[in-house]
């Protein structure tokens, strides 16, 4: 250190920030996702949570159940079942990956580091947003390691590379959106323990009562009813419509009408849960 | 902005720390009942008080981790309700807990709080290495911080408060939990801290920790402060401290002889409870002292709750072991056993 400076010296010239832009918001934003990256990528389970995991499912349900099922599938799957799993358990994969919002932050409240935060100079929003920011991107990692296993068990996209694009981007885009909800819970559950239970035990009935792995035709009336109209089967849907065509869909339903209405409901639901959350994170300062 | 408050501290300068008639309510508990504090710059203001005591509650509002209930507070001339983000920029805060990230490496953690406060990527890498140097941490820089001992994750926690060279330092119970050396090495740190200009306001349950520390100390309990003053002057308040030694019987009449040189009066045995007890010398002004200040003002030992039923020997008893909260030999009671907010408080 060649430096002369006096580490402790006080008040010397700082830029200090007397308000926070909206400039300042996104800057603390990618910090704070970067953070975020990191741990993920240097945390051992979180790295097996989400490569692992995610990889044992796609095989195990591909090769346990696929000879059973593809009989019974859409001629749009094209006779085997990867084809129709692939868009369903790109979503699951997905939704489980998104329960991290929730725990990570959780961590964070509970070890002090949120204290520092909010006792900087920072964007209040970037706590939330980074988090989220943050595991948009792991999942994009994510979802190509997905990709790339499933192409190895032979998956092919019936449609076309646009289809298959754009179904992994509207997966992608409700996954951000739901990492707001997670990062609701989070807020609510306030640690680790109680995040781990209370966020993936909701999760697992949700993905399973939804055409994520299967039709929901063959389903008991009730459990269709509810099915059939929940946000993850009509994101699933129209994932699946883009990667294999309109022959996937519950009759009567075009890919541009399901498009739409999973995009409806992913705007809705990150829109409300992004301003509940980051109006909790505020109001936790009282 | 001017001090709005017109908060003058007991020397008659300005106070870069402003607190005035603050109430906090959590429901139905008041965990503060009217603070009024007023800290000059430059010093190290010692907050005592046992556990729920309201220390840390103050210290999230002064920290604008709080909003108070009533009252007004101004840091170095900043209102931290009305204009929070100013008063963040003139502040550090270092907590119970170290706040730090264990899968980041030491200089990632400080470039990244470098980052929030608002510097440039190069300002921020240039302010990491000088604070990490200054903490003595640069050799560690590159570890991941889940390989730092306890000790050095509280100096890393302190090193990330710095990184805006805040001209207030709040440090919430600093030493709690970590070992004798590693104490010593952070109490160096707050000293050239202070030295450097910084206002350091420290919550400690540990007297010793108080009265090497601070130039001011003020007692909190129940949510109110009850007492302020100099370190000496808090003693002073108790009219002469009494000095207790714990005996072998055998060594009864040594003892006695010994003490009766050293002090200067005819100690006295208490067989109740086998003590030997004599006044201190006038001038021994002692730390362990503090610890009787502290306990017969707040009728309770520092650490712990109020007892449920204060046993009531008269007088107060300092034991030669430093750094212990709640000696067995200390009881409430003695000469000053009334709260002085009167008197003392100005």
């Amino acid at each position: 250190m060649t430096s002369t400076v006096d580490p402790f010296a006080t008040g010397a010239a700082t830029p200090a920030r007397v308000r926070v832009t909206a400039l300042d918001a996104v800057r603390d934003t990618l910090v704070m996702s970067r953070r975020n990256l990191r741990r993920t990528v240097r945390l051992p389970q979180l790295v097996v949570f989400a490569t692992i995991q995610p990889v044992m499912f796609l095989v195990l349900f591909n090769y346990v159940f696929g000879g059973a099922i593809s009989q019974t599938l859409p001629p749009a799957a094209g006779g085997a079942y990867i084809n129709w799993l692939m868009p369903g358990i790109i979503v699951q994969t997905l939704l489980f990956g998104a329960s991290q919002t929730a725990i990570g932050l959780t961590e964070d409240l509970v070890g002090g580091v949120v204290d520092r935060f909010r006792s900087l100079p920072m964007a209040r929003s970037a706590v939330l947003a980074g988090r989220t920011l943050g595991d948009l991107v792991r999942n994009v990692g994510v979802m190509t390691l997905m990709l790339l296993i499933g192409f190895v068990l032979g998956f092919r996209a019936q449609t076309s590379w646009t289809g298959l694009l754009a179904g992994v981007a509207l997966a992608l885009l409700f996954s951000y959106a739901i990492s707001w909800v997670m990062a609701t819970l989070g807020l609510l559950a306030k640690n680790p323990e109680a995040a781990q239970s209370g966020v993936l035990l909701p999760i697992f009935p949700l993905v399973f009562a939804s055409s994520v792995f299967l039709p929901t035709t063959t389903m008991p009336w009730w459990l269709q009813a509810f099915a059939d109209n929940q946000p993850i089967t009509h994101v699933v849907n129209a994932a699946r419509g883009l990667m294999l065509g309109e022959g996937a869909l519950p009759a009567g339903h075009s890919v541009t009408g399901q498009v739409l209405v999973a995009l409806a409901w992913t705007v809705a639901i990150g829109l409300v849960f992004a301003v509940v959350s980051v109006a909790m994170y505020r109001r936790a300062v009282q | 902005m001017s001090t709005a408050q017109g908060a003058i501290t007991g020397d008659g300068a300005p106070a870069i720390i402003a607190v005035r008639d603050v109430v906090k309510t959590f429901g139905a508990v008041r965990a503060l009942d009217g603070v009024n504090l007023a800290v000059p710059p430059g010093i190290v203001y010692g907050l005592l008080g046992p556990n729920g005591a309201g220390k840390t509650t103050l210290i999230r509002i002064l920290a604008t981790l709080l909003r108070p209930t009533s009252g007004r507070v101004e840091v170095a001339g900043v209102d931290v309700v009305a204009n929070a983000t100013a008063a963040r920029t003139r502040i550090g805060l270092a907590g119970q807990f170290a706040a730090v990230d264990g899968y980041q490496t030491g200089r990632e953690n400080i470039e990244m709080v470098g980052r929030l406060y608002g510097l440039s990527p190069r300002q921020a890498r240039r302010r990491t290495e000088e604070v990490l140097d200054g903490v003595d941490l640069g050799q560690a820089a590159d570890r991941l911080v889940r390989t730092y001992s306890g000790g050095m994750r509280r100096r890393l926690d302190l090193a990330a408060s710095l990184v805006g060279r805040p001209p207030v330092l709040y440090l919430d119970e600093p030493t709690t939990g970590i070992d004798p050396a590693n104490r010593m090495e952070l109490w160096g740190l707050v000293e050239e801290l202070v030295a450097g200009g910084t206002t350091v306001l420290l919550t400690t349950q540990h007297l010793e920790e108080a009265d090497r520390l601070a130039a001011r100390i003020g007692v909190i309990d129940q949510g109110q402060l009850i007492v302020e003053g100099t370190a000496d002057e808090l003693k002073d308040t108790l009219g002469g401290s009494v000095l207790e030694l714990a005996t072998a019987e055998e060594h009864e009449t040594t003892a006695v002889q010994v003490l009766a040189r050293v002090a200067g009066d005819e100690p006295a045995y208490d067989a109740e409870r086998a003590r030997l007890r004599v006044r201190a010398p006038d001038g021994s002004r002692t730390l362990i002292a503090a610890d009787d200040v502290f306990l017969s003002l707040t009728g309770h030992p520092t650490g712990q709750a109020p007892p449920a039923a204060a046993e009531a020997h008269p007088g107060s008893a300092p034991q030669g072991r430093p750094g212990q909260p709640a000696g067995a030999g200390h009881t409430p009671g003695g000469p000053a056993a009334r709260p002085a907010s009167e008197g003392q408080r100005r």
